[in-house]
């Protein structure tokens, strides 16, 4: 054996050490596997502490040691850490490898006697693998200083301006006529009960105004292509039908337009706009579209109102407008399309949709709204009449195994800031039907204290049912939400004339698709799944693409806030050091063993693989392969190697696996 | 077979990006499975030469597990497609070579999917068991050496 491997095993505290006997580990891969190299084996208490990689990089040097194996927790955690650490003592990098014995084994298993046994089995299998081992050097990139953020709500919002202040150019693509998200169909925000317009609108305002932003509304991500640093990104530009050099938003077309439609986004159903028409009067960008669908003109061709009253010269109404595709280069790419609210119509029981005074929160937002459909005023849906009773479900579709499992995490504050809108601008009796009240957050808890002052009344119990079916006289004409109180351990039946039902928040319905394209995966609720949950949430797997505000889970408005400027810290700091390095994991052609027969040519998914016909031999262009592997495993000559996954390297790792049997010890049949 | 539990050992395949981190999920978890798979991690399901499950069985394994994410969400686009059609011929080659086709498992994995990753494995552990030890190293020993009347693993 010419490698002198070194292998360290971690006790994680009790997190391994607790099930695994380290000791016994280390002490049998010093003796049984000095046949395969190792010259030293040591376990310790913390290994990815500074003090257990000063363990490593002593034995580098006073050992003169050629290879390490760390068997701690999942490499996908720590392996950059021990790679690092050899580094510093001099040995390369890409010649430690990190076997996982505590998500697969010591925190999965209760059997001690077999933990250990498979912790020899992994570690074995480390050891063999890394004798093959090769010096790599990471591949430099240099990276595009341009960001594209897809969705524009408050997060997206936040992210852009940070990054384009930072004097670097963003892309901002939102799909809706206006950006602003949900936040800009809110009235008042909780816990401060500032207006959303009053603290939204201005930032509005700088991201359509700002020099280093292109605001591509009415468009969608058609195709990712490339990797950090080099996205290359197409976008579909929808025909507005508004010529946005010319229209100056006076607001003409759409006033004369005779076609109303219900406005399912930005209304939530409750109130309607023309078939030409911005979202709400302060959207940016302040240009109309033509929503084709709904367009007399394009439905029976006779019309065009708009274009007949269209003031600006040219007429800026076209008709002929085409979507248009649009390729852009960026280094950095920042999700933050948000979350869509419950579909309450799933729960027959609370009579959404049938019983027409059963509101959704976001109806009710609009209502409270002095731009929206009732100008502010709280009413019934006949529009006139004021309610003496509202009560107000909390947790609807959250919380449920029927439904979300999850916490929605807003609605509590939110049902609190209705029951304090109602009783101020009606003066109506308010009850809260709630499972826990949740008020974590800042002034939370204050907010949830002064609505109890104010009035509102509070019921612990999940309601079972919302009827118009009268038992009483005073029930009748009225709604009734049955509801058992917890406290009191009693059902109660409460008449009332207006039901709203917090509805909870969760993942877009398309969440996934979109997810697919930027190669970013859902968690079990339907949210994005971040690098780290703890110490790495706006990060993903995907080196690049980073993930803010409600993708990443329900939260309010400051933590979307939040989570959209550490994004783009995060994307600045890439910027700042120009160029990337990239895992040189990589496929490569031994033109000597290549029989030209090109079989890899189209396997290759990223178009990887050129064949040259002069000397009819294939070649793996390094800067467009991802190092999947599969011409590796696909080529019938043999002649394609993949670095850091070679054949000698997962072959020898398959030896160390079997080396140890099920019972411990050394299998007899193959010899190590 | 003498009457202890068999304790069948399986290697089992995974990707980086999908069942690997299923597989790190189930153990932030802390789901409990059979501790008798032992797992390599490949950068993606379409890497899996098939020697390396041809090796597995000469050396020892009982079981074989190739694991990659759900079609349609491999990291390189559809690398998992061509892993699928190598498993499909695998089985039939191993079937010919008179190994029960089930020892060899596909499984797809996503990243959040630690629970059916768990139960996968302890059903795939009771699978291999119930077909016994496949000892291919014992019987090409025996090969090369003198016939023996009676072979038992
Ligand atoms: C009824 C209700 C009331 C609330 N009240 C408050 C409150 O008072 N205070 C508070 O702090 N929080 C409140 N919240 C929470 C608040 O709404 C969120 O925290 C915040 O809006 C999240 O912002 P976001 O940018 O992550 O998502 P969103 O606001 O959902 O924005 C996402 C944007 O992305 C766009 N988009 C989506 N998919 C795509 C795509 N594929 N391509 C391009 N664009 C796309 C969308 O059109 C949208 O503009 C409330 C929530 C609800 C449901
Ligand atoms: S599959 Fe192998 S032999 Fe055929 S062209 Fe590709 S590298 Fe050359
Ligand atoms: S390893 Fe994958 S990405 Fe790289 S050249 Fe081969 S097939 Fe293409
Ligand atoms: S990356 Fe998982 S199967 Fe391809």
């Amino acid at each position: 054996m010419t490698e002198r491997i070194g292998v360290y095993v971690c006790h994680c505290g009790t997190n391994i050490a607790g099930v695994v006997d380290v000791a016994e580990v280390s002490r049998w891969a010093g003796k049984h596997l000095a046949a395969q190299g190792v010259v030293v084996s040591r376990d310790y208490k913390f290994m990815c502490s500074s003090l257990g990689q000063e363990l490593i990089q002593k034995d580098i040097k006073e050992l003169g040691l050629t290879r390490v194996v760390v068997a701690a927790c999942s490499p996908h955690l720590h392996e950059k850490t021990f790679r690092n650490a050899s580094k510093g003592a001099g040995l390369n990098p890409y010649l430690t490898e990190m076997v996982s014995i505590r998500e697969q084994d010591s925190w999965v298993h209760t059997d001690k006697a077999a933990a250990t046994d498979k912790a020899k089995a992994i570690l074995a299998g480390g050891v063999a693998r890394v004798a093959h081992n090769t010096e790599l050097e990471p591949l430099r990139v240099p990276i595009h200083p341009a960001t594209m953020i897809v969705g524009a709500g408050i997060a997206g919002i936040q992210a852009a301006l940070e990054i384009a202040d930072a004097g670097y150019h963003v892309y901002l693509v939102e799909r809706e006529p206006s950006i602003g998200g949900h936040m800009a169909q809110f009235d008042k925000t909780f816990p401060t009960l500032d207006c959303a317009a009053c603290i939204l609108t201005p930032k509005m305002f700088e991201v359509g105004s700002h020099p280093n932003i292109t605001l591509l509304t009415w468009s969608n991500v058609e195709k990712v292509d490339g990797y950090i640093g080099n996205f290359t990104v197409t976008i579909c530009k929808k025909a507005r039908y508004v010529n946005t050099d010319t229209c100056t938003g006076c607001g003409i077309c759409w006033e004369k337009c005779p076609w109303k439609v219900v406005d399912k986004v930005f209304e939530a159903g409750m109130g309607s706009r023309k078939a030409i028409y911005t979202p709400f009067p302060q959207a940016v960008p302040k240009y109309p579209v033509i929503d084709r669908e709904n367009c007399a003109y394009f439905k029976n061709g006779k019309c065009k109102a708009c274009q007949i009253f269209c003031p600006t010269e040219p007429n800026s109404i076209d008709f002929n407008q085409k979507d248009e595709m649009l390729e852009v280069q960026v280094g950095n790419i920042i999700l933050a399309t948000g979350y869509q609210l419950f579909d309450a119509t799933r729960i027959p029981q609370y009579g959404y949709g049938r019983l027409p005074n059963v509101f959704t929160s976001l109806e009710f937002e609009r209502m409270c709204n002095a731009s929206g459909p009732t100008e502010g005023k709280i009413v019934l849906r006949d529009k006139k009449t004021t309610p003496k009773t509202v009560v107000i479900v909390h947790c609807v579709g959250s919380r449920d195994e029927n439904y979300n499992k999850y916490c929605s995490s807003i609605c509590c504050m939110q049902s609190l800031k209705y029951a304090h809108l109602v009783m101020e601008r009606t003066g109506a009796e308010v009850y809260n039907c709630y499972i826990d009240i949740r008020t974590p957050f800042k002034d939370y808890e204050e907010f949830y204290k002064r609505v109890l002052e104010e009035g509102g009344n509070f019921i612990r119990g999940k309601v079972a049912e919302i009827t118009d079916v009268a038992r009483t006289p005073n029930e009748e004409g009225k709604l009734i939400v049955q509801v058992e109180d917890t406290l009191i351990g009693k059902q109660r039946r409460i008449p009332t004339d207006m039901v709203i039902l917090s509805a909870g928040i969760e993942p877009r319905h398309d969440a996934k698709e979109v997810g697919k394209q930027f190669g970013i995966s859902c968690g079990a609720s339907g949210w994005y799944i971040e690098r780290h949950p703890k110490l790495d949430p706006v990060a993903t797997m995907t080196e690049g693409v980073f993930i803010a505000g409600c993708v990443q889970g329900p939260k309010d408005i400051p933590a979307s806030v939040a989570q959209g400027a550490a994004a783009s810290a995060r994307v600045l700091g890439k910027i700042q050091q120009k160029e990337v390095a990239l895992e040189p994991v990589r496929a490569s052609i031994n033109e000597n063993q290549c029989s030209g027969c090109r079989i890899c040519n189209n396997l290759c998914p990223f178009n990887a693989i050129a064949f040259h016909e002069d000397r009819m031999v294939s070649e793996v262009n390094p800067a467009l392969c991802q190092g999947c592997g599969t011409c590796v495993a696909a080529c019938p000559a043999g002649a394609i190697s993949g670095t850091g996954f070679s054949n000698e390297q997962i072959l020898s790792q398959i030896e160390g696996l079997l080396l140890v049997n099920v019972d411990g010890n050394l299998t007899e049949a193959v010899p190590g | 077979m003498s009457n202890e539990k068999f304790e069948p050992v399986i290697i089992g395949f995974t990707c980086n990006w999908c069942s690997y981190r299923a597989a790190d999920m189930a153990g932030t978890a802390r789901m409990k499975y059979a501790p008798n798979v032992r797992l390599i991690r490949l950068m993606c399901s379409g890497r899996l030469d098939p020697t390396f499950v041809m090796k597995a069985f000469a050396n020892g394994a009982d079981g074989v597990l190739i694991t990659g994410c759900h079609p349609g969400d491999c990291h390189y686009i559809e690398q998992n497609y061509k892993a699928l059609r190598r498993f499909q011929l695998l089985r039939r080659v191993l079937n010919q070579m008179g190994v029960e086709p089930g020892r060899l498992k596909l499984l797809w994995a996503s990243a959040a999917e630690g629970a059916i990753f768990a139960s996968e494995i302890n059903k795939f552990v009771e699978e291999v068991r119930a077909l016994g030890p496949l000892g291919w190293p014992k019987e090409f020993q025996q090969v090369e050496s003198t016939p023996v009347m009676e072979v038992t693993a």
